[in-house]
């Protein structure tokens, strides 16, 4: 069986759909671009679409990744225009290849963010980052579904960084600044997400900004401790199947 | 004037509230036209949330057919959960489409779908949320024309005070005729403003206006009179239907939602009626005579519309799907079709008494094999005699051993509540045949392992059936019976744990019963309502039976009077000026009938019995067999 590997974007208004809403408009767009999908056996089969740590509900992203099993061996770029044809706009297929040795899930060590905050102050932004990274620890809490829990935060980020830009964002007033900050997050256990680290903002300088934030992942890889870089995850899989031609690399611009 | 989209204001709302992608839009097959090139604009309205309202059939199909119009646009909206409906008001953001988020207000007309009463108030939170005042009264040049459809529709007048204008039937062509109406109106430069482009839609018989009719009551409350108060208003309106269903082979652009929705298939409906006479069924009356659709027709709808969603189940609707006459060999062409491709079929509403066991097996040879259901209704054979379900309970063991016989392990058996002439031992009954159900099974199959369940709900007096005469059930009896139902069956020691139980308390039916057989009085409940807080009442996490008694006291209008009082042959009842085409006469003799234990047949397959829908009407039967097959599809 040839597994194929699936880059794809949840982009614009479409980042509000969450992992089941995506998993059920995959298997219908694989249905529909007559991709030749293999099922588990079985009572009640399955198609063979896994997905790789998905993006919250709320949070846009140029980087999600899901692999599928196919009967017939298929040609990735194919596939790329064909379940990219069949998916509503706004959830975007960018890049295909053949599945290579190793798992696909293991690659992909860290995130990079982007934190769009409309209307939040510039300077208290840049107190807070600082604060933050100089702290050894910030310990916040999440309420998850087994009640609330705490844990630290600050241990996974490896690069945050303040800029500012004039936004696109929904709930910004044309022509308003908004702070944005980049990040660089590890995937450990528990998680640690974007809403994580503004609440360690919260706590260690009282930043909290004025509406919510717009939240994009730009890319997830694996890293280069030392810098702070992610990788392509894909680059395994083409140096040893020659299947794809390169796809799009480096940062997308969210739509 | 530019309408512009609200989604920007609406969107800084989203991360805010639970599913937010169901607000979205963006579905598959979704359509989304510039404003400026349409003169006439729908805003359409299933009055329940997303996940309910998306996969409805009826405003799908108006949704394809208006959008297929040249210069004409529809868009959907769907009931908003009170918590963005807070966050909306705070904000100021109106009620909008999903399609293009566009307010509203600003549509030609804003079409409601009620398949229940139990939407009117969701229909208040619409209008209030808009900005469109919500007594017709009160509205202005400015403001669309607010039109109720549905089934619901065939009593609208609980909430006349609120709609401009009604229709009663199939919406296809009506929907059609009403959009070149106002297009006519509006490229006239709108004449008289909205008090004509109601009188013109009015006068053509198709169209309820209730502001037109003045209804007079006796001093013992009974209403009088319902008279039109215009000259050239006709004194009765009539339903809409639509022959030749291969005319009309919607959904063509079947709708693929992001969101998680209540069904998730492609449906085609394989006929449209039902003549088998069930006395308490409100579709079947209202929806004569039976259409099929031909089984080339379904064939290819189901090809087509597999292809464009992606589903991977088609359920083939109607009142009795098993009915069709050609049923057996539709279900063999998909099941051959579809052999190894993981799509299933379904096949919801199936009688007893039409089931056979070949038709269950094509049905899940290519997928899941889901649980049966049966609907006999009735817990006795004499109450199954008075609703006209005759369903033997020989039938009914015989089919549903085969089933079990067959390898499945789950029936699920549908029972009314509080039906006209029941006593405690018709209910107890229910218990009985499930038993020997569960009996029959074990006998057959050796096993344990069989189940089935019990589900029951209270009955409703419809309007247009022949109970709409009856008194209904009062809440206490049916929570009674229900209750007595369920010791029966839970303190059986041997088929007990084999017998799964599901009700639903007699309360939420006497507020059905209300606004089911209510007049214009009825409205002034519903607003108390409303403004109490009444949101959603369909759902029982947030109906609130209390909230309806205290409004109904407020507004001095007696409940009982409305729901369990039965009513005499010649009073005026508030729908009598609405005309689903059967004959009141008919009616009352079957109502007569049901009492006296007689029945009736089918008129697909005896003489007709002269209900009185097709010469009023100029219907007709159609009903097949067309002898044709269908063939395998070639594969691209």
């Amino acid at each position: 069986m040839q597994r194929l590997r699936v880059r794809y974007a949840k982009r614009g208004r479409l980042r509000f759909t969450s992992h089941r809403d995506i998993s059920r408009a995959v298997e219908r767009a694989v249905r529909r671009a007559g991709i030749p999908v293999a099922y588990s056996a079985g009572f009640s089969p399955h198609p063979k679409i896994s997905y790789a740590g998905a993006a919250p509900t709320g949070v846009a992203s140029e980087a999600e990744y899901l692999e599928i099993g196919v009967t017939t061996p298929c040609e990735p770029e194919r596939i790329r225009g064909d379940l990219d044809g069949s998916l509503p706009p706004g959830l975007d297929v960018l890049d295909v290849v053949e599945a290579g040795p190793g798992g696909l899930a293991e690659r992909l060590e860290a995130s990079e963010w982007e934190v769009r905050l409309p209307g939040a102050d510039r300077e208290l932004a840049g107190v807070a980052v600082e604060k933050f990274l100089s702290a050894g620890a910030v310990e916040v809490e999440r309420l998850t579904k087994k009640g609330p829990r705490r844990f630290d935060a600050r241990e996974a980020v490896l690069r945050l960084a303040v800029s500012e830009g004039t936004g696109r964002t929904a709930a910004q007033v044309p022509g308003q600044s908004c702070v944005i900050l980049r990040m660089v997050v590890r995937h450990m256990t528990p998680a640690v997400r974007p809403d994580d680290v503004l609440a360690g903002l919260r706590l260690v300088a009282d930043f909290a900004p004025p509406v919510p934030p717009e939240v994009t992942r730009l890319a997830q890889g694996p890293l280069d401790v030392g810098t702070g870089a992610l990788a392509d995850p894909f680059d395994l899989d083409r140096e040893t199947t020659r299947g794809g031609e390169a796809g799009p690399v480096g940062e997308h611009v969210a739509g | 004037m530019p309408v512009e989209s609200i989604f920007h204001r609406l969107e800084a709302l989203l991360p805010k509230v639970q599913k937010p992608i169901q607000y979205v839009g963006g579905e598959l097959n979704s359509t989304v036209k510039d404003w400026d090139d349409a003169d006439v604009r729908w805003a359409l309205m299933y009055p329940d949330a997303y996940e309910v309202g998306l996969p409805n059939q009826g405003v799908a199909i108006l949704y394809e057919i208006l959008n297929e119009l040249p210069a004409t646009l529809a868009e959907r909206t769907y009931a908003v959960w009170p918590d963005l409906e807070a966050l909306m008001r705070a904000e100021g953001v109106p009620q909008f489409t999903v399609d293009a988020h566009r307010p509203v207000r600003a549509f030609d007309v804003f079409g409601v779908s009620f398949s229940t009463e139990l939407g009117y108030t969701n229909m208040l939170t619409a209008l209030d949320l808009a900005g469109i005042p919500m007594l017709a009264v009160e509205r202005g040049d400015d403001d669309p024309i607010v039109l109720a459809g549905g089934h619901a529709a065939f009593n609208p007048e609980p909430i006349a005070d609120f709609l401009d204008a009604a229709v009663l039937g199939d919406g296809e062509q009506i929907a059609i005729a009403i959009t070149e109406v106002v297009r006519e109106w509006k490229a006239e430069g709108r004449p008289g403003g909205r008090d004509e482009l109601l009188m013109r839609l009015a006068e053509s018989g198709g169209v309820y206006v209730p502001k037109f009719y003045d209804v007079d009551y006796h001093p013992d409350g009974r209403i009088k009179r319902v008279a039109p108060n215009r000259a050239d208003v006709p004194w009765r309106v009539h339903k809409h239907t639509v022959m030749d269903l291969d005319e009309w082979p919607y959904p063509k652009k079947p709708l693929v939602p992001l969101a998680e929705t209540v069904h998730e298939r492609f449906s085609v409906e394989i006929f449209r009626g039902c003549t088998r006479g069930c006395r308490f069924c409100q579709a079947g009356m209202i929806t004569r005579p039976v259409r099929e659709r031909s089984i080339t027709t379904i064939g290819a709808m189901v090809d087509n519309g597999i292809k464009e969603s992606g589903f991977n189940e088609v359920g083939l609707l109607s009142l009795s799907s098993a009915d069709h006459s050609e049923i057996a060999d539709v279900a063999k062409g998909l099941a051959d079709r579809y052999e190894g491709t993981n799509t299933s079929l379904s096949l919801p509403s199936t009688r007893v008494d039409a089931f056979n066991i070949d038709l269950a097996n094509e049905f899940s040879r290519n997928g899941r094999r889901s649980g049966l259901t049966f609907a006999p209704e009735g817990g006795s054979e004499r109450m199954r005699k008075v609703i006209n379900k005759m369903v033997t309970e020989e039938d009914l063991i015989r089919t549903v051993t085969t089933a079990y016989s067959q390898g499945w392990r789950q029936v699920k058996l549908y029972f009314m509540c509080g039906l006209p002439t029941e006593t405690d031992e018709d209910v107890l009954g229910i218990a009985d045949l499930a038993k020997k159900v569960i009996k029959a099974g074990r006998e057959i199959t050796g096993s344990r392992d069989i189940r089935c369940t019990v589900s029951i709900g209270g009955f409703v007096p419809k309007p247009h059936t022949p109970f709409q005469w009856a008194g209904q059930a009062d809440h206490e009896t049916v929570d009674r019976r229900l209750k007595a139902l369920r010791d029966s069956l839970r303190g059986d020691k041997e088929f007990g744990r084999a017998i799964g139980y599901r009700y639903h308390d007699g309360k939420p039916s006497i507020v059905e019963g209300l606004l089911s057989r209510g007049d214009r009085r009825v409205g002034a409940v519903i607003r108390a309502v409303w403004e109490d807080g009444g949101r959603f009442d369909g759902w029982s996490e947030h109906f609130s039976y209390q909230r309806w008694m205290a409004a109904a006291e407020k507004a001095g209008v007696d409940v009982d009077w409305y729901t369990t009082r039965e009513r005499e042959e010649n009073e005026v009842l508030p729908w009598d000026h609405l005309d689903a085409g059967l004959d009141r006469e008919w009616l009352w003799q079957d109502w007569q009938e049901a009492v006296s234990g007689g029945e009736v047949e089918d008129c697909r397959w005896t003489p007709c019995y002269d209900c009185g829908v097709c010469p009023t009407m100029g219907t007709e039967i159609q009903v097949g067999p067309t002898g044709r097959k269908l063939l395998p599809l070639t594969v691209v």
